[in-house]
């Protein structure tokens, strides 16, 4: 309990780190706010003004800070510059778009990189596998999207070119994104495998009479799990990157769209709401990590 | 009765490496078997060879292989897998790494129960191998058991399915010595329940009292066989014969007594990690030159003395002086002119030297002119460009052994500096130690689980138990005619060759 206590007091931390330093690096940038807002909307003294007042720019700096953390407290983002609509909403709808093709592109490289490093046992099946993991791994993510789009999308037709309709439009843009992944996967799961198995308690099991499939699946692949799930970090990061480039690739809707463009237009208020969406979603992340380890290993639970 | 087990002829190599050549013996139901060797000498793979895991890249030849009457020369997996754990069971070494760690230890016997569609329950098997509260230890993890009862759980997994057979390759090396005598004890009631037992050790005296007949291995090769009572009264090849005085106890040859002087003196130490209490009231001191043994089981103690003598630990209360100065709760800088007269000899000495390092470096750190140390320890200079590990067991103690003498420290501790040696080994280096105290002055704490080894080089000796002092004495006295009920027990458990004298 107190575990649970600890774990989420430095969750939150980390997300007011993140809010602040974000909100620290919205100050430092170059630029007026009111330049932002205005956008290439009309700019008189007056308008200027109103703006000023509306959006409280006279006050403080320290204070609209405390007010900034106030309000994202309680939920509020505050509004997009950019569309003149609170940031929760803007999120909001182009979150879904974004959670899919995370969500299938995680789940598909870890199965195929379970399948890859269970069945490529095998000296020759192995060295295939090893290699084409390692091209997978040093391509950029655009690079495989452009040709899975080329091959598949325009010389087959296969697939749609662009777009979030049905589950048509998912597969190609969560392959790109998968395929990296199952190929680190894949080696930190392999190498773990053999760890396990020229371990003493692998030849104890098959000391039993266990097929080796059996030693595998039941015995070594635990223990090979272990390095994988501290990937998860890192998964997460691949997963956040590669999305901005596979939804501009394959023309879908989503955050990586709207960061995109927040980032190019100075639209302050969308920039730090995904800056601390991001951190929420991590903190999240690693404390699932952190508890999928107790379940795997019981050494690490207090008696 | 035909033979359980019968080998002819039987050669395993690894590519290159012979390490089984040209071997023949049979098992005979209801017998006690022991092969008994030093490292490499291809007991283990022996062994494994019997269930068909010689390993990966093993080849196997044999005139004769016969399994329980079956040819096993021509045996697919399947019909391997049937004679694992069905046929013969087997026991390695330490429980903690040999039983899956992230798996109950019911779930580890109930694998077996179910593999060979056999009846039978976790708890009634592990009750038959005297694990107190089985019920609830059929739930635990192998990391929450006493070494002692984990490797319970392991022969209980090996015996799950009945098998006649059951191989134990070092089963009580990595157990205190009153653990390993009651292990050697289930060893012995599941021979009187009519099952055949290989054992597999490096040590003669562990197998003595239970083995029918011992096989010496060397050099994958058999080069001496019989019961363990003939081969203490006519040991004719000199591997045997090393093997027979390491496990005697030999008492010393002459007693020298060390000149006056005290180098270290611990005084009523105690250290306490929050409530828990690892050393209380601690008094030791080591006179110049004199050798002083320390005795205990694992969770003694005395890896703590030892660290609070390094000063790697606080006392939480008491103090230690060292070469006439103060050595606990002083700051660092005042003990750094002194650490050089204060060395280790570590059990592995291979984890404690740099891998990138060569001997030349690593002796060259303590002085600047290796050579003449390198040859003190019996070494020469080919050594001084080689890695730590490229040299053997002997050579790389020899090597931490120079490094300890060149700075001629008044004190080395020595943390079981020679448990990881074989026996021929063994002997060689207590020799070396034994000289350079002789010839030097240098004092010795040395800390072992081995009674043996105490009484062969120590003057005086120290037995803990549970982080106290139980007895000091004069090593005479105390092995003769230990006072307290600790001591005693632990001589009666130390195995002996003379148990097994008919």
């Amino acid at each position: 309990m107190r575990a649970v206590l600890r774990r989420a007091g430095s969750g939150l931390i980390v997300l007011w780190a993140a809010a602040t330093a974000a909100y620290l690096a919205l100050l430092a940038a170059p630029g007026d706010t009111v330049d932002s807002i205005i956008g290439d909307g009309a700019d008189t003294p007056l308008i200027r003004s109103q703006i000023i007042q509306e959006w409280g720019l006279d006050r403080p700096a320290v204070v609209q800070y405390l007010d900034y953390l106030w309000r994202a407290a309680h939920g509020d983002l505050g509004r997009s510059y950019l569309l003149q609509r609170p940031v929760r909403d803007v999120i909001g709808e182009q979150l879904t778009p974004t959670l899919e093709l995370a969500v299938a592109a995680a789940a598909l490289g870890v199965l195929i990189a379970l399948v890859l490093a269970v069945t490529t046992r095998r000296a020759w099946a192995r060295r295939t596998s090893s290699t084409t993991e390692l091209v997978l791994v040093s391509t950029p993510p655009f690079l495989i999207g452009i040709v899975l789009l080329s091959v598949f999308s325009f010389r087959f037709g296969w697939f749609p070119v662009s777009g979030d309709r049905g589950v048509a439009a998912l597969i190609l843009p969560a392959v790109t994104l998968a395929l990296p992944i199952a190929g680190v996967l894949t080696q930190v799961l392999r190498d773990g495998l053999d760890r396990a198995l020229s371990e003493p308690f692998a030849v104890t099991a098959r000391s039993r009479g266990l097929a080796e499939n059996a030693v595998l699946i039941r015995h070594a692949l635990r223990h090979a799990l272990l390095p994988a799930v501290t990937l998860t970090g890192w998964l997460f990061g691949v997963l956040l990157g590669g999305a901005v480039i596979v939804e501009q690739v394959f023309g879908r809707p989503g955050l990586g769209q709207v960061t995109l463009a927040a980032v190019n237009s100075k639209d302050m208020p969308v920039v730090l709401a995904v800056v601390v969406l991001s951190a929420f979603v991590y903190v999240l992340i690693n404390t699932l990590a952190d508890v999928v380890y107790l379940a795997i290993d019981p050494r690490l639970r207090r008696s | 009765m035909s033979a359980l087990v019968e080998v002819e002829d039987l050669h395993v190599t690894f590519g290159d490496v012979q390490a089984v050549r040209g071997i023949s013996f049979a098992v005979e139901p209801g017998e006690c078997v022991a092969i008994v060797g030093e490292s490499g000498s291809g007991k283990s793979v022996t062994a494994r060879t019997l269930v068909g895991l010689a390993g990966p890249g093993a080849e196997v030849r044999a005139a004769a292989l016969t399994l329980d009457g079956r040819d096993a020369r021509g045996f697919a997996e399947r019909d391997w897998r049937r004679v694992r754990g069905g046929f013969a069971g087997l026991v390695l070494q330490d429980a903690l790494v040999s039983l899956d760690p992230l798996r109950s230890i019911g779930a580890e016997i109930g694998e077996v129960l179910r593999e060979h569609q056999v009846d039978g329950e976790v708890v009634r098997l592990l009750a038959d191998v005297h694990v107190p509260e089985p019920e609830r230890r059929a739930k635990q993890y192998p990391h929450q058991l006493s070494g002692g009862l984990r490797q319970r759980a392991l022969i209980a997994s090996a015996i799950a399915a009945s098998p006649p057979l059951l191989i134990a390759d070092e089963p009580t090396t990595a157990l205190d010595v009153t653990v390993q005598a009651r292990i050697l004890g289930l060893l012995g009631e599941l021979k009187e329940a009519g099952r055949t037992l290989l054992l597999i050790s490096h040590d003669l005296a562990v197998v003595a009292k239970l083995a029918d007949r011992v096989l010496v291995m060397k050099d994958g090769q058999i080069v001496e066989s019989g019961t363990a009572g003939m081969l203490r009264a006519g040991a004719r090849h000199p591997y045997t014969k090393q093997l027979v005085a390491a496990a005697e106890l030999h008492p010393r040859a002459a007693t020298k007594r060390p000149s006056t002087g005290v180098v270290a003196e611990v005084r009523g130490f105690r250290k306490d990690y929050g409530r828990h209490t690892v050393a209380r009231d601690v008094d030791l001191t080591v006179h110049r030159g004199e050798i002083v043994g320390l005795v205990g089981e694992s969770g003694s103690g005395k890896t703590t003395v030892a660290h609070a003598l390094f000063g790697l630990v606080e006392p939480t209360a008491g103090e230690i002086t060292f070469e006439d100065g103060p050595w606990s709760g002083v700051p660092e800088r005042r003990r750094r002119p002194r650490r050089r007269k204060l060395q280790l000899i570590s059990q592995d000495p291979l984890s404690s030297f740099d891998p990138r390092w060569t001997v030349r470096r690593i002796v060259g750190e303590a002085t600047g002119t290796p050579l003449p140390f390198l040859e003190r320890v019996g070494l020469t200079a080919d050594v001084l460009d080689r890695y730590p590990r490229q040299l053997s067991g002997g050579q790389r103690q020899r090597v931490a052994i120079a490094r300890a003498i060149a700075p001629r420290p008044s004190l080395i501790v020595c943390d079981e500096p020679v448990s990881a040696l074989d026996v021929s080994v063994q002997a060689q280096v207590l020799g070396l130690l034994a000289g350079i105290r002789a010839e030097d002055g240098t004092a010795l704490l040395f800390i072992s689980h081995d009674l043996a080894v105490i009484r062969h080089l120590a003057d005086r000796v120290l037995v803990m138990k549970d982080g106290a002092v139980v007895e000091e004495g004069p090593v005479e006295r105390v092995f003769a005619a230990p006072e307290h009920e600790y001591t005693r027990a632990l001589l009666a458990a130390a195995p002996t060759l003379e148990v097994a004298a008919p």
